[in-house]
């Protein structure tokens, strides 16, 4: 069915983006807007929207750049604490250069954990929380000796917390003994791994692993914390491994998200990675109480992803790997770039804003873009 | 603190100016037996004993370490007592009597590390060992320059004292006879009103670098607006703000091997590199100026010649002719005045050496920068006539006019309890202590202002200068210690249409002294790209910097020549039948092919249509 809105962008033979026109039908429907006005409505939204596109020859690029780092220098460090609790997550200015510098992980990596309407109470969330934060064998040891006589390490085991982690001693005894097979033996409170060689060295090494030894949770959450927002219960985590939390029961793996963009991108796919890049810009930008233009950040991001993966801002990412030989040189290891340019017999067109600047010529933005075409006689003829 | 010193170790390493000495068993005990004897005088009391950190005892008594003077407490108890000061008053007792009996110990960096030091008497508990003489010593000269400074922000402080380094004064009584390369001057340089004990120690008095300005805390027509100042005319008539720039030329008869010399004389016309004869118009008959005359830029100071730098030089029509060069000393550009002395004297090499010391002296104009000691800064701007500016009812006109937006955000209470104070100062007619932490109670002020008929608040009625009507805010007005900081215009303004380039690139030179243009760099070049204005941008960076026209060689890509003799291009590679066209880049671009082709790269440019690559 064909709305009246519709209708009449067919008659009037607009563009205009689907936002816009589903207000128009909402207006129209509550009765706001009167029919006989929606031509007139119509040609206004029509005019402002049309102003509001941006120009042909706009520098977008230039643009994005300084909208995004003029309030970045208004930035403090600051790091956010999570109510009372001794988990920190980078924020501001420090956050931005992570997002920007693409880094392989965030300083502070966590995972905001949204919950399924079954478990949106405070026990189920509770309950879930300590699930999900991993139990490695130094959390439950009370106290941990390395007997040089018999080449074995022996753990007093903390009963208190291994109940608090929901573990039982058989539970342990299974894992331990599929990891380390017959060289552990759990004795009442006692947990005892001998050394597969009788050296002190290997025994040493032995305490790294045993202490490491994952029980419990999922791997690499250290930390969690519920909050209640709004009316959802909600868990973050200290640390961050998607592909396992996605497993986890009473997990919405819709809305469940981490801030470790690598990590989205591996799991998710690059478009994944765009939208989180925006939306981590975004919450940075909002934190510190700054406003920027939704499609800047779009733009840093879009041409972050453009080529499928993650892009870095700068030398190792865009700027390192511009098309032109003369803006690359321009900006970082001029001698470098030149000499494997020339190498390579790379042809370098001009068509960039900082070659045209280097050569003296007019850049193609602005006021450069229009030129002067004319069809001379001699091609005339020929038609 | 002393209970970090254990009484007993194992060994513990005793070191004596860095060197090592020994160990000892129990360092407390030794720590303390070399204290009582410095307290003894036995020991000098500038060694200083140390326990550091690492379990160490030091004893240091080298040179070039930072002592201060602290008071020692014994049981919460100063051991200077009042006693003491009364004897000191009396002149029965002296400072070297005091420190030798350890009532008053010389801390360094290392000892006041196991010091726990009180600031005042009323903090002291058993467990300090020291305190200080007076709190405001924790501050340095320059912080102490600041009155009142306790009830301050603490950047604004450090911003007042970062400033005052930069005001202008008396900085030495000797300055007649002095030639400073460059020195400024202030005419009539006063005794602040509100000092501190700080500026006691430092002898400020005697080389004082600011006036007690009358300021009137009121907007001005918006001529002072964000930080700008309003001067009042008359007041700078009267020699308010006025100062005087120093600047000393030197030339020196220097001799070169084989006999050759410099000669200070009125060059000759022949001298190679002469210049305009008005350049040397004011030289007497000895090559030197005038004392009194009145020069402008590049007026010749002192006439000098050089010997040719190659002897033997063959000139066109092989001839040897040996022609001096001009190597005069002339005012810098920019800058001017009035010869103040000649001096005439001899370099250590025994060379016949001219000094010549300039004077201009300076009326603040609009752009010159006055400050605060309150890290209250700004330039003048506008200078009002005194019939035109505010009055109060006993006809007295501020001589600045501060805006009274400068107060609220920066918190700078101290400016204001100077401004009531200086006004006390002035009535009563002495001085007032603004030492940080024990300065005049405010209350004991705003008293003695009242007694001298004013509101205790240190508002007054004011009256427009130019209706003469009341006005019906009443305005804070008061004495204030103001400095003329060294920054005027007269150095910093400067314009360029045309000028000299350098050599390399072709590009404008940068700087004040080099008649300079200004740059339009990295960050101005996005403005203009953002602003899509690309015809302006290539203006700024082609057209009025490094254009050039080059020959280039359609097909080999590289640089042509063009003989403008015979009106005719080549390429030096392959050859004279080949199409050669004009184009048009910047200079620094041709400078980066060359450069490129000592790389052993090959910047071949393909030459086209504009968008037809
Ligand atoms: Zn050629």
């Amino acid at each position: 069915m064909t709305t009246e809105v519709q209708k009449m962008i067919e008659e009037k033979n607009a563009d205009l983006p689907l936002i816009v026109i589903k207000k128009l039908e909402k207006k129209l429907e509550s009765g706001k807007l009167k029919k006989k006005d929606l031509g007139k409505v119509m040609d206004r939204v029509m005019d402002v929207y049309e102003k509001a596109k941006i120009e042909p020859g706009e520098g977008v690029g230039v643009l994005a750049a300084q909208s995004i780092g003029e309030p970045g220098t208004q930035m403090m460090m600051r790091t956010k604490h999570y109510a009372g609790t001794a988990m920190d997550v980078t924020k501001g200015l420090p956050r931005l250069i992570e997002i920007f510098d693409a880094r392989r992980t965030p300083k502070t990596p966590m995972m905001t954990v949204h919950l399924t309407k079954e478990y949106n109470t405070a026990e189920k969330a509770e309950a879930l929380a300590h699930s999900i934060k991993e139990t490695q064998i130094r959390h439950i040891a009370k106290s941990l000796k390395l007997d040089f006589l018999k080449y074995r390490i022996v753990i007093d085991l903390n009963k208190e917390e291994l109940k608090k982690r929901g573990l039982t001693p058989k539970v342990l005894e299974t894992i331990i003994k599929e990891k380390f097979e017959k060289q552990a033996s759990l004795e009442k409170d006692t947990l005892i791994i001998k050394a597969p060689k009788k050296v002190a060295s290997v025994l040493q090494k032995l305490r790294g692993e045993v202490l490491k030894t994952h029980l419990s949770g999922i791997k690499g959450v250290t930390y969690v914390v519920i909050q209640k927002e709004d009316r959802n219960y909600m868990v973050y985590t200290q640390g961050t491994n998607l592909p396992d939390i996605l497993n986890v029961k009473g997990i919405d793996p819709k809305k469940t998200k981490t801030n470790d963009i690598k990590e989205i991108e591996r799991v998710f796919g690059i478009e994944a990675a765009r939208h989180m890049l925006v939306e981590e810009t975004k919450d940075t930008l909002k934190d510190a109480g700054l406003v920027v233009d939704y499609r800047h950040v779009s733009l840093v991001s879009d041409a972050m992803c453009a080529d499928g993966a993650i892009k870095a801002i700068g030398r190792h990412g865009i700027s390192g790997s511009k098309a032109s030989v003369l803006a690359r040189a321009s900006f970082e290891e001029t001698v470098k770039h030149l000499l494997k340019a020339s190498a390579y017999g790379e042809v370098d067109g001009l068509k960039g804003v900082v070659e045209n600047i280097i050569v003296g010529q007019v850049i193609a933005l602005g006021t450069g873009v229009p030129e002067l075409i004319m069809k001379t006689e001699e091609k005339k003829s020929k038609k | 603190m002393k209970s970090q010193i254990p009484d007993e170790t194992k060994t513990c390493d005793v070191y004596c100016n860095g060197k090592f000495i020994g160990t000892h068993e129990k360092p407390k005990e030794l720590i303390e037996e070399l204290k009582k004897l410095r307290s003894q005088n036995i020991i000098s009391p500038e060694v200083c004993i140390a326990y550091d950190k690492k379990g160490k005892v030091h004893i240091v008594s080298d040179a070039g370490r930072l002592l201060r003077p602290l008071i020692k407490i014994k049981n919460g108890q100063p051991m200077l007592t009042e006693e003491h000061l009364e004897k000191i008053k009396k002149g029965e007792m002296t400072w070297a009597e005091i420190v030798s009996r350890g009532l008053i110990e010389y801390m360094d960096a290392a000892e006041e590390e196991n010091t726990l030091v009180a600031l005042n008497e009323t903090e002291l508990t058993n467990q300090h060992t020291h305190m200080e003489i007076n709190p405001f010593v924790i501050f340095g000269i320059c912080a102490n320059v600041v009155p009142f400074l306790n009830h301050n922000m603490a950047t604004r402080v450090t911003l007042g004292a970062n400033m005052s380094k930069q005001g202008i004064g008396m900085y030495c009584s000797n300055y007649g006879i002095r030639a400073d390369t460059q020195r400024h001057l202030l005419t009539y340089a006063q005794k602040p009103i509100v000092k501190t004990k700080g500026l006691d120690m430092v002898n400020y008095d005697k080389r004082p670098s600011g006036q007690n300005f009358v300021v009137a805390v009121i907007a001005h027509g918006g001529y002072n607006m964000q930080d700008a100042l309003v001067i009042n005319k008359a007041s700078l008539e009267r020699g308010l703000g006025r100062s005087v720039f120093f600047r000393s030329y030197k030339a020196e008869e220097r001799k070169y091997p084989g006999g050759q010399v410099d000669l200070i004389e009125v060059p000759d016309k022949e001298v190679r590199g002469y210049r305009s004869e008005e350049c040397y118009r004011y030289l007497g008959d000895d090559g030197i100026i005038e004392p009194e005359s009145i020069v402008g830029e590049d007026d010749i100071l002192i006439g000098k010649t050089s010997p040719p730098r190659f002897l033997e030089v063959i000139e066109e029509f092989g001839m040897s002719v040996k022609h001096r060069r001009e190597s005069s000393v002339n005012v810098r550009t920019g800058e001017g005045g009035i010869i103040e002395k000649v001096l005439l004297s001899e370099s250590l090499d025994g060379d016949k050496l001219v000094k010549v010391k300039m004077r201009d002296p300076r009326i603040p104009t609009v752009g010159d920068k006055f400050a605060s000691r309150h890290g209250q800064k700004g330039v003048i701007g506008f200078i009002v006539p005194q019939e035109d500016a505010p009055f109060t009812e006993s006809g007295i006109v501020p001589d600045l006019m501060l805006n009274p937006h400068a107060i609220p955000s920066r918190m700078t209470v101290g400016q204001l309890l100077e401004t009531i104070g200086g006004k006390v100062g002035a009535m009563s007619g002495r001085m007032i202590d603004g030492t940080a932490f024990s300065g005049e109670p405010e209350a004991d002020m705003r008293k003695e202002l009242e007694a001298h008929g004013f509101k205790s608040n240190g508002k007054e009625v004011i009256y427009d200068g130019i209706t003469g009507e009341r006005l019906e805010a009443e305005i804070f007005i008061g004495v204030v210690y103001y400095q003329k900081l060294k920054h005027m215009v007269v150095d910093k303004i400067r314009a360029r249409s045309r000028g000299p380039v350098q050599i390399l690139t072709r590009q404008p030179t940068a700087g004040k002294a080099r008649e300079g243009g200004l740059r339009l760099g990295e960050m101005e070049k996005d403005c203009l790209v953002g602003h899509g204005a690309a015809l302006l941008l290539k203006e700024r960076l082609l057209d009025e910097s490094d254009k050039t026209t080059v020959p280039i060689c359609t097909q080999c890509g590289l640089v042509a020549v063009y003989d403008k003799f015979r009106d005719y291009s080549y390429c030096t590679i392959c050859g004279e039948n080949v199409d050669i066209t004009f184009v048009e880049m910047s200079y620094a671009f041709k400078l980066l092919l060359d450069e490129m082709k000592s790389l052993c790269i090959y910047p071949k440019l393909l030459l086209g249509e504009k968008g037809g690559l």
